[in-house]
């Protein structure tokens, strides 16, 4: 058969599969920029908004009110994620060693079953598990530690995944020959296995950073909200922090509060956006999930 | 056998994580179990959710002491909660399958890693900054364009901020289980003179479809706990439930996080009784439907590997 031959007219039939096909490209291509266009319209319409709204005054003055700044704000949500990483890294770390290294048994995998069951729980409900627990129960009142508590919980078992996936990277090779030189487990751990994992365990660090910098849900029945900064008192003293800004704030009638709420927004925005595309950049292959 | 004190303490260290589920699960009910002997099945079924007057004294009902008047019935809330993930999911799905098929058959490989980079960054904007974007932008929209009464929260500008949300759960999971078809099937399938498109569609997709539905499931678990989005853009609905696209709602998540100043000024602790009956029926939704996608996800590990 010649080349020609192959080109004979097509038939009604086969017209009709082309032009399928091509609007069923179109279509695709279609629900791509439908899925981009809304992420890249927030980061504009947010970044304008906020940038517009910015002075310096935004960092050195306290959230009374419209007239104010963010600086109780910024201050409340730099110590609210600073407590809470700090309860939640040696956690998070410790029971993901657990899981890579000695988890590979029946309580293995029913802790790994809860802690997916934790992660998926909606925050509201960890928020409100916390205001009856702490807040009534305690008697601590709306406070810095119930709120680092209550983020601690919420990254705990995603810190605790995370670290497993990339404690489970390192070859096993390497734990035979510190066992054959002698070494114990914690100095396996610590010497060998954590080292060679550090990269990852710290991408997990940072992603949970992000999530406890953006989170509101958790924070409204635990942390209040303050228009003075921190009292220096973990208990019976409410902190203001970023996102509560942009939600209520947005509900305002007067343009001044949107400000306030936007330059809130681009603050939260810009933190999250930075430590994920930096973590994505420099970790392409590895991939988080 | 030899006792290994570090063993032990990194046990202990992730035996804390079902230790605090069991306790949000155990205080939840404790809490809450006044209000669910008060409330009975009623709260389920239940239009109207009413605080009762909380400036007289209190009225004792089947042994329990609460405000006078007071109703907890939260049907309102749970159909607001399905009806904005089922029409989320109904938006989300076909713009997720586009992007991921998109993204996997024709961008080149050079430039893929951006743009689905692109598409889960969406997944890590705060959900309050979707909110914010609602009013600032998707509210204004629909209520001069499409909202009758000319007031864009509702439904609909719920719906879409969730759909938004939830797009790139299920798109990068397709779009992963897509680019793990195995070389051969898509090639015999082109031999058989099937177009690019016919490849995808009757080739590649039956063979990812268990995955697609285990994304889905996941994303709807995303979607029916969301809280501040929804929050900010729906109207907050109360005590009526929503018969169009633009009536005002309220989400199960939503409405508790709007319900911190009654649920102070409450002399009883009634109300907090039954916020907290909520979040436990929003806990149960929530873990049942991840269950589901748990299972599918497994189901679908089985027949690939079978493949």
């Amino acid at each position: 058969m010649s080349a020609s031959a192959l080109k004979s007219p097509r038939s009604a039939h086969e017209l009709r599969r082309i032009i399928t096909s091509q609007i069923g490209w179109a279509l695709c291509g279609i629900g791509l920029l439908l899925v981009i266009a809304p992420l890249l319209d927030i980061v504009g319409v947010v970044a304008w908004r906020g940038l517009s709204a910015f002075s310096w005054h935004l960092f050195t003055e306290n959230t009374t009110g419209p007239n104010g700044g963010l600086l109780n704000a910024i201050e409340g949500t730099l110590l609210i994620t600073l407590f809470a990483m700090l309860i939640a890294i040696p956690l998070g770390v410790g029971a993901g060693i657990h899981l890579s290294e000695y988890g590979k048994n029946r309580l293995g995998s029913v802790i790994r079953f809860m802690s997916d069951t934790l992660t998926g729980t909606p925050s509201i409900v960890l928020g409100y598990f916390s205001y009856i627990v702490m807040i009534i129960g305690f008697g601590w009142g709306f406070s810095l530690i119930a709120a680092a508590i209550t983020l601690a919980i919420l990254i705990v078992p995603y810190l605790a995944r995370i670290t497993e996936l990339s404690l489970q990277q390192v070859p096993n090779t390497m734990r035979e020959a510190a066992y054959a030189l002698g070494a114990k487990d914690s100095t396996v751990v610590f010497k060998v296995v954590l080292p060679a994992a550090a990269s990852g365990v710290i991408t997990g660090a940072l992603l949970a950073l992000a999530i406890s910098v953006g989170e509101t849900a958790p924070l409204i029945y635990t942390a209040g909200w303050s228009n003075y900064g921190w009292s220096g008192h973990f208990t019976h003293s409410p902190v203001g922090y970023l996102t509560y800004v942009i939600w209520t704030f947005i509900d305002q009638p007067d343009a001044k509060s949107h400000a306030l709420a936007f330059a809130a927004a681009f603050l939260v925005m810009m933190v999250v956006l930075a430590i994920n595309i930096g973590v994505r950049l420099t970790v392409r292959r590895t991939k988080f999930n | 056998m030899k006792l290994r004190p570090f063993r032990l303490a990194v046990l202990g260290l992730s035996l804390l994580i079902p230790a605090a589920l069991c306790a949000v699960v155990l205080f939840l009910v404790i809490y809450s179990g006044q209000a669910i002997f008060f409330n009975g099945l009623h709260f389920l079924t239940q239009i109207s959710w009413n605080l009762g007057d909380m400036y007289s004294d209190p009225v004792t009902v089947r042994g329990v002491q609460v405000p006078s008047g007071a109703n907890y019935g939260i049907l309102v809330f749970i159909v607001g909660t399905l009806a904005s993930s089922a029409i989320a999911i109904l938006i989300a799905v076909p713009l997720a399958m586009g992007a991921a098929i998109f993204l996997a058959e024709v961008v080149s490989p050079k430039i893929r890693p951006i743009l689905s980079m692109l598409v889960e960054l969406i997944a890590v904007v705060p959900s309050v900054v979707f909110g914010l974007w609602g009013i600032a932008v998707l509210v204004p929209l629909i209520g001069h364009y499409l909202a009758p009464n000319g007031s864009g929260y509702g439904l609909l500008a719920a719906s879409i901020v969730l759909a938004l949300m939830i797009t790139p759960i299920i798109a990068s999971t397709l779009l992963d289980a897509l680019l793990q078809v195995p070389r051969e099937n898509r090639e015999s399938a082109f031999a058989l003179g099937a177009t690019h498109f016919e490849v995808v569609t009757k080739a590649m997709m039956p063979m990812v479809r268990t995955t697609l539905i285990g994304g889905i499931v996941l994303a709807l678990g995303r979607a029916l706990g969301e809280t501040m989005a929804v929050l900010m853009v729906s109207g907050g609905g109360l005590n009526i439930l929503p018969t169009s696209l633009f009536s005002p709602i309220s989400t199960i998540a939503s409405f508790v996080a709007g319900q911190l100043d009654s649920a102070q000024t409450d002399s009883t602790n009634m109300s907090v009784r039954a916020l907290s009956e909520i979040a436990l029926v929003l806990f149960f939704i929530t873990l049942g439907v991840n269950a589901c996608a748990k299972l599918l996800s497994t189901g679908a590990l089985r027949v690939r590997k079978r493949a």
